[in-house]
C-alpha cells in the first residue's frame, strides 16, 4: 500500500511538472501546445538513450532539458508569427510524428519494443524499499522549485507581460514588448520543463516504448490545468495531482461495472476524461482556484 | 522509376481525392465558425461506422449508404455544436478548439464502446483491378474517385449559388456585415457544422470502402486533412481540394524513399514548409 501511494505521488509530480509546462504556455501567454506528450516523449527518450550510452543520469537529464529546448524552437519558428490556431494544428501534428519517430528509428529508440534498463539514480545503493522514496522526495523537491520559480515570474514584470501578451498582443506591442521574443522563450522554458518531466519519467519506471506517449497525456493536462485554475502555477499543480489520483481511481471500474469486456472499460474511462474536460470548460472554466487578478494601485495625487 | 512515380501520382490523386472531402468540411467550419474544429476525425469515423453498419445489416448500396454516413455525421456535428462547442466559442477561438479535441475523446471511444477496437470491412463485391499499361487502378478506387468528385460538385454549385452557401461566404467574409444584411449567423454556423461533418462522414465512409474502418480511421488521417486545409489556405474550399491532391500525391511519393510508416511525418513535414514560405497557403486568406 505505502509503494502505492509513492508511485501514485511520483507520478501526480510528474503530471505536475507538465502542468505547470502547459500553465506556463497556455495559462499565462495563451499559446496552446497540443503536443506536449511529444515533449514529453523527447525529454525521456533523450536522457534514456544518453544513460544507455553511458552517460551520468545528471547529464542525461541536462541533455533532455536542451533537447525539448530545441525542439520548442524548431516547432515555434515558423508558426508564432501566425494566428494561434497554426500552432494548434503544428503542435498536435509534432505530438504524432515523435512517436512515429520513436516508432520506426529502432536503431535510436528501440522501436515498438522500447528502451528498458534505463538507470534509476542510487537505485543500488537505497535498494528496493529506498528508491522509491528517494525518488518521490526527490520529484516533489523539482515540483516545489519549478512551482516556486514560476509562481515568482508570474508575480514579476516578465509574467505580468506575459498576460498582457494573452489578453491583447497588439496592445502588448503597441506598449513597446518584444511579443515575439516573450513568446519564443515561453515556449521553450515550458518545454524544457515538458522534457524535464519526461526524463524523470523514463528513470523512475525504467522502461519507456512509444506506448507511453499517447497523445491522451495531453488531454490528461489539459484537463488538469483547466481543473485546477489557468493561469496560476498552484492551480496546475493541484489539477495533476487531483487528475492522477481520478486516474486512479477509475482502475477500480472493473468492480463496479461488471460484465463490460476490457476493451469497454478503457474507453470509459477515456470517455469520461474527455467529458471531465468539456465539463469543465463550460461549466467553470476558471477552474477551482482562479487566477488572482491584482487590483490595479490605488491611485494617489501627486501632491 | 518513372512508371512507379506515375502509379504514386495516381493512387496519390485517387487518396487526395478521399481526403479533399473531409478538408473541404474542415475548411468550411474554420471559415464559417474560426475555429478548427479537431473532432473532424470523430466525424469522419462516425459516417465510416454508419455506412459499415447499413451495409452490414440492411445490405445498402454505396449511393444510401453515403447519404446515411453523411445524414449521421452531419446531425452529430450539429447536435454536438449545439450543445458543446458553440457556447465555448466565445471564450476564444483555442477554447473552443480544445473543446473539440476533448469531444473527439468522447466520440472515438463511445463508438469503442459500442463496436470495440477491431477492424470492420464493408461487404461489397470485389472487382480485380483495372490495368493501363504500367499503371494498376483498382475499380473501387476509381468508383470511389468518381463519388468524391460528384459530392465536391454538388458542394461548389451549393456553395456558389444557393442562398445558404452565399449567406455562408458572406458571413466567412465579415460577420458582422452579414449580420447587417439581415443574415441569421446562428443558423448559418449551424448549417456550415452541419455540412461540414457531413462531408467529413462521407470521406469516412469512402475511406472505409477503400480500406477498413475502426474508431481511429478519423484520428490517423487528421493530420493529411489538416495539411490539406493548410496547403490550401485555411478557409479557401478550392484550396482545400488543390491541399487535399498535393498531400495525397506527396504521401504516395514519399513511399518511394521513406517506409509506409512514416505517412503522417509527410503531412507535418508539409505544413511546418507551407507555414514558413507561404504561410497563406496557396489561395488563402491572410494568416496574421
Amino acid at each position: 500500500m505505502a509503494s502505492y501511494v509513492l508511485f501514485t505521488l511520483t507520478i501526480g509530480g510528474i503530471y505536475a511538472l507538465l502542468a505547470l509546462s502547459l500553465n506556463l504556455v497556455w495559462g499565462m501567454a495563451g499559446m496552446v501546445n497540443l503536443g506536449l506528450a511529444g515533449f514529453f516523449a523527447v525529454g525521456a527518450y533523450a536522457s534514456a538513450i544518453a544513460t544507455g550510452a553511458g552517460a551520468p543520469v545528471i547529464l542525461g537529464w541536462l541533455l533532455a532539458i536542451a533537447c525539448g529546448v530545441v525542439a520548442g524552437l524548431v516547432i515555434t519558428f515558423a508558426t508564432l508569427r501566425l494566428r494561434d490556431d497554426y500552432l494548434a494544428i503544428v503542435t498536435l501534428g509534432f505530438g504524432e510524428v515523435v512517436r512515429l519517430v520513436a516508432l520506426n528509428e529502432r536503431w535510436l529508440t528501440k522501436g515498438a519494443d522500447g528502451i528498458s534498463g534505463i538507470p534509476g539514480p542510487f537505485k543500488q545503493a537505497l535498494g528496493q524499499t529506498g528508491f522509491p522514496i528517494f525518488y518521490c522526495v526527490l520529484v516533489s523537491v523539482i515540483v516545489g522549485g519549478v512551482w516556486l520559480a514560476l509562481r515568482r515570474l508570474d508575480l514579476s514584470p516578465y509574467g505580468r507581460t506575459l498576460k498582457a501578451i494573452r489578453e491583447d498582443q497588439e496592445l502588448a506591442r503597441f506598449a513597446g514588448k518584444p511579443v515575439l521574443r516573450f513568446k519564443f522563450e515561453a515556449f521553450a522554458v515550458a518545454a524544457a520543463i515538458a522534457a524535464l518531466a519526461g526524463a524523470l519519467y523514463g528513470h523512475f519506471q525504467s522502461y519507456i516504448s512509444p506506448d507511453h506517449f499517447q497523445s491522451l497525456i495531453t488531454i490528461y493536462i489539459f484537463l488538469a490545468v483547466t481543473a485546477g485554475g489557468v493561469g496560476r502555477p498552484l492551480g496546475a499543480v493541484v489539477g495533476a495531482y487531483a487528475v492522477v489520483v481520478f486516474l486512479e481511481a477509475t482502475r477500480f471500474f472493473a468492480d463496479v461495472l461488471p460484465g463490460l469486456q476490457p476493451v469497454q472499460l478503457a474507453a470509459v474511462r477515456e470517455m469520461l476524461v474527455g467529458a471531465a474536460l468539456l465539463v469543465v470548460l463550460l461549466c467553470k472554466p476558471t477552474g477551482l482556484l482562479a487566477e488572482r487578478i491584482a487590483p490595479a494601485a490605488p491611485y494617489r495625487k501627486s501632491r | 522509376m518513372f512508371s512507379s512515380l506515375l502509379q504514386a501520382i495516381v493512387s496519390g490523386l485517387m487518396t487526395g481525392s478521399l481526403i479533399a472531402l473531409p478538408a473541404i468540411g474542415f475548411t468550411t467550419i474554420f471559415a464559417v465558425l474560426r475555429y478548427p474544429s479537431f473532432a473532424i476525425a470523430a466525424y469522419m469515423t462516425i459516417g465510416g461506422f454508419a455506412g459499415i453498419y447499413a451495409n452490414q445489416h440492411f445490405g445498402m448500396g454505396i449511393v444510401a449508404l453515403l447519404l446515411l454516413a453523411a445524414a449521421v455525421a452531419g446531425l452529430v456535428g450539429l447536435l454536438a455544436e449545439q450543445a458543446v462547442l458553440g457556447p465555448l466559442r466565445p471564450a476564444g477561438a483555442l477554447t473552443a478548439a480544445i473543446g473539440s479535441i476533448a469531444l473527439n475523446v468522447v466520440l472515438e471511444n463511445i463508438l469503442r464502446f459500442s463496436f470495440g477496437n477491431d477492424l470492420q470491412g464493408f461487404n461489397l463485391p470485389i472487382h480485380p483491378d483495372m490495368r493501363l499499361g504500367p499503371i494498376r487502378v483498382g475499380s473501387q478506387q476509381l468508383q470511389n474517385l468518381g463519388l468524391a468528385i460528384a459530392v465536391m460538385a454538388a458542394v461548389f454549385l451549393f456553395l456558389r449559388y444557393s442562398r445558404f452557401g452565399r449567406a455562408m461566404r458572406a458571413v466567412a467574409d465579415n460577420a458582422d456585415l452579414a449580420r447587417l444584411k439581415g443574415i441569421d449567423p446562428k443558423i448559418i454556423c449551424g448549417v456550415a457544422v452541419a455540412l461540414g461533418a457531413a462531408l467529413a462522414g462521407v470521406g469516412g465512409a469512402l475511406l472505409g470502402m477503400d480500406t477498413s474502418i475502426d474508431p481511429l480511421t478519423g484520428y490517423r488521417v487528421l493530420l493529411s486533412v489538416f495539411a490539406a486545409a493548410v496547403l490550401g489556405g485555411l478557409g479557401s474550399t478550392p484550396g482545400a481540394v488543390l491541399g487535399a491532391l498535393a498531400i495525397g500525391v506527396a504521401e504516395e511519393a514519399s513511399l518511394l524513399v521513406v517506409p509506409a510508416t512514416y505517412r503522417g511525418a509527410i503531412a507535418f513535414f508539409a505544413i511546418l514548409a507551407m507555414l514558413t514560405f507561404r504561410p497563406r497557403g496557396l489561395l488563402g486568406e491572410r494568416s496574421t
